[in-house]
């Protein structure tokens, strides 16, 4: 009895659901090809980790966009309408950002996006700018072998950041390279980016060590490489574990002048979480320092701390995603509208002074001409540029310009 | 009498002509595909329903088994958008031929078997191995908490086979049909819907069915279902079996809505949220479980949307209040005001024959599963 009461409850639904696919034609899905551009304001799209284990770093690039977007509208807006910033939670987890991206396009319609930090939301992300046709703005350094026609890359290729770092190691006269780095793809791709550079340039590799993110035990890892005896070490951590790594390297006694330990993800923001104690003397690879000295670093450097606190640092994952904003908008002017093809077309070429110098978009690969710098951390928490690459280095994403990494980027 | 025997197939109907007719014709593509997101995770809820609700086995990683029929599906996915090449992870991972695992799932017959028996098969293996030794209770959670955990590591670890932290995205192709398109998505959307109403009436039917009873009966007295001369390791081997394959199942359909599938998915955290989902749901009801996960999973998205800076206060919030205000949940809130409701009413015509003998537990379970 009760069984036939419930199987007509089934044959409804059934019956309900073959109606639908038969005669309900989708529904109508405005796509609305208005990019952004309507009304008297523009939306532009902020999507960064404001929760999770990236989160302490992303808040700072997102408050440097904001900061952006603010002295834009200060100053006119782009093409005579104001920014509205749609901020969203990308949450450290990288289905999210798929996900907000989706929206961001799909549902507010913005102009263009600014987001990400991690190479695993990148990757997420990418499929969903491509096919939607839709600009991403991405501002942290990365392995490089990527370009994607929706993407512009505002931080350092490999190119701008790990080989210029490697020759001021062999500058040094540092011969035998001990390698330390978190488990996911940079680290991997930069280490195998070191290696071959190491094979060419008659550089020693003593060792390659991963530990998961988030990791912070160390004190095996730090055995291992105080008993390799290295010149330097070539260190790709990422997050936390720089302040559980750098804590047990000075615990051991190793400083900076005997085995200088270069990284490539440790900022201003992240030497107050180490500790500069810990780390003081060691040299980083960047484009950007707080204490670079331009005119537009100092404009910039006072603006935010007005705007944060005074108490607060820039860095250049920072100031990349500041930059990002100001060459979207430079290329928006250009275009005479934000529509995302124009934009594009427009883009190549456009050069700006920003607060690590001249910028400049090289308009084939969508990534940025960048000047190198080489820094070492200083007791105050600071960073003093040592050494830099001279001129804007033009960013090669694929090593096309590298004998030596002919091998790599078969991709 | 006869009304109320209509209530449970009714509501079945309505809640079809919803998902089917209504939410298809109102929702713009993009909200369609994310219902279609939580329906997925209200598969694995469905499983979790199963095995903690009706058979006491708190699983805390479910998220494996999601992940391997994720897996399954987005290497079967990977391997044909390259067409014969290496998928594009491998190649920046350096690895130079395609591994001896993946070469099989470029069949999809084998790929789509995958996605259900590989779960199963592991659920099983396991379930053979704990029950039989009698592990329960918070021992058995403990253990598929830390598989979870273990298997994360694996996954990030192997990056030149798995894709490591970054896990696997960008598909093109489903089975001939471009995935970015509007028309796919909405297939999907259909695909999902009716997968999860024809696994939450198979559940219903096993839950009514003999042993059903004996699955409840495991759960309430499992020494005692040995005495009477069954072998509870059995009922609940199938029982976690069965939650694993619905697990592997919503895994492999995610993967074309959502477009991704990455250790972020499987991890700990993850299949516990999954574990609070039933729970707010009603974990008593396998209806609750699909109410849960929908229910948070559009909680999870519009908190984020609204306060993308407090969100997660707001989700948790909402956790701790459904179980100190409801701790059998929605549903049991909403059996439970159902009965007030009737008791005054017998009250108030004078009646003095006391409202029907209900143990709540006992009583829910029958109107709802």
């Amino acid at each position: 009895m009760r069984n036939s009461v419930w199987r007509s409850g089934v044959a409804i639904a059934a019956l309900a659901t073959a109606l639908t696919a038969c005669g309900g034609e989708a529904p109508a899905s405005e796509s609305a090809s208005v990019a952004g551009g309507a009304g008297d304001t523009i939306k532009v799209g902020i999507l960064h980790s404001l929760s999770g284990t990236m989160a302490i770093s992303e808040v700072t690039v997102r408050d440097a966009e904001l900061l952006a977007i603010e002295e834009i509208n200060a100053s006119g807006g782009v093409l005579g309408k104001k920014l509205t910033p749609v901020v969203e939670d990308g949450a450290s987890d990288w289905p999210t950002f798929a996900e907000k991206a989706t929206k961001l396009i799909r549902q507010d319609k913005v102009a263009t996006t600014f987001g990400g930090w991690t190479s695993a939301s990148r990757k997420a992300m990418l499929p969903v700018f491509e096919r939607s046709k839709a600009l991403l703005w991405y501002p942290v350094q990365y392995e490089g072998l990527e370009s994607s026609p929706y993407i512009f890359y505002t931080g350092a290729t490999t190119n701008q950041q790990i080989i210029p770092g490697l020759d001021y190691l062999k500058e040094q006269g540092k011969k035998k390279i001990f390698l330390v780095g978190s488990d996911y793809v940079f680290p991997r791709t930069a280490n195998k980016i070191i290696k071959a550079y190491a094979a060419a340039n008659g550089m020693e590799i003593l060792g390659e060590e991963y530990t998961p993110l988030g990791h912070t035990e160390y004190s095996t890892l730090t055995n291992k490489v105080v008993q390799a005896k290295p010149d330097a070490v070539f260190n790709t951590l990422n997050g936390d574990s720089n302040v559980a790594f750098f804590k047990q390297l000075n615990s051991a006694g190793v400083t900076a002048q005997e085995m200088p330990v270069l990284s490539v993800s440790v900022a201003e923001e992240e030497v107050k979480g180490i500790g500069v104690d810990n780390i003081a003397g060691h040299p980083v690879a960047w484009n950007y320092y707080q204490t670079t000295e331009t005119p537009a670093n100092e404009k910039f450097v006072a603006a935010f701390k007005a705007k944060y606190g005074a108490d607060k640092v820039t860095s250049d994952p920072m100031e990349a995603g500041y930059n990002a904003v100001y060459l979207w908008a430079a290329a928006a002017k250009k275009a005479g509208t934000v529509e995302v093809e124009a934009v594009r077309k427009a883009a190549g070429g456009i050069a700006v002074e920003r607060p690590e110098g001249l910028v400049t978009i090289d308009g084939e690969n969508q990534h940025m001409y960048k000047t190198a710098r080489i820094g070492v951390i200083q007791p105050d928490g600071l960073i003093k540029e040592v050494w830099n690459s001279g001129e804007p280095i033009k960013p090669d994403p694929y090593l096309k310009g590298y004998p030596w990494a002919s091998g790599l980027s078969n991709g | 009498m006869n009304l109320a025997r209509l209530k449970g197939p009714g509501v079945f109907a309505a809640v079809a002509v919803l998902a089917l007719v209504v939410a298809p014709l109102l929702l713009e593509p993009f909200r369609l595909g994310l219902l279609a997101k939580y329906l997925c995770f209200a598969i694995v809820a469905l499983g979790i329903g199963l095995a903690w609700g009706q058979g006491g086995m708190l699983a805390l990683g479910q998220g494996v088994f999601f992940g391997l029929g994720g897996y399954a599906m987005a290497m079967h996915l990977k391997l044909v958008d390259a067409q014969g090449d290496l998928p594009d992870f491998m190649v920046w991972s350096g690895v130079e031929q395609l591994p001896a695992l993946w070469k099989p799932f470029a069949n999809p017959v084998f790929a789509l078997a995958m996605v259900v028996i590989g779960p199963m098969l592991i659920a099983t293996v396991l379930g053979l191995l704990v029950f039989r030794q009698r592990v329960r209770g918070a021992y058995f959670a403990i253990l598929t908490q830390a598989l979870a955990a273990a298997f994360v590591i694996l996954l990030v670890g192997q990056q030149g086979l798995t894709g490591g932290t970054n896990g696997l995205t960008n598909f093109f192709d489903l089975f001939g049909q471009d995935l970015a398109a509007d028309s796919t998505q909405r297939g999907l959307y259909f695909a999902v819907a009716i997968a999860t109403g024809l696994l939450y009436l198979g559940a219903r039917q096993l839950v009514n069915s003999r042993f059903g009873r004996l699955l409840v009966a495991v759960r309430d007295g499992e020494d005692r279902v040995r005495f009477l001369g069954y072998d509870p390791a059995r009922v609940k081997t199938v029982t976690f079996a069965i939650s694993a394959g619905m697990a592997g199942l919503a895994g492999a359909l995610f993967v074309p809505v959502v477009g991704i599938i990455s250790p972020a998915l499987l991890g700990v955290v993850p299949s516990l949220e999954l574990v609070v989902a039933v729970a707010v749901g009603g974990r008593f009801a396998l209806a609750g479980a699909i109410l849960g996960a929908v229910v948070m999973g559009y909680a999870k998205t519009s908190f984020s949307e609204q306060f993308a800076d407090g969100w997660l206060y707001l989700q948790g919030a909402l956790f701790i209040l459904v179980m100190t205000l409801a701790p059998k949940g929605i549903l049991g809130l909403a059996a439970s005001a159902r009965d007030a409701l009737a008791r005054r009413r017998t009250a108030r015509s004078g009646d003095p024959e006391p409202p029907p003998a209900d143990a709540p537990g006992r009583r829910v379970m029958e109107e709802v599963a």
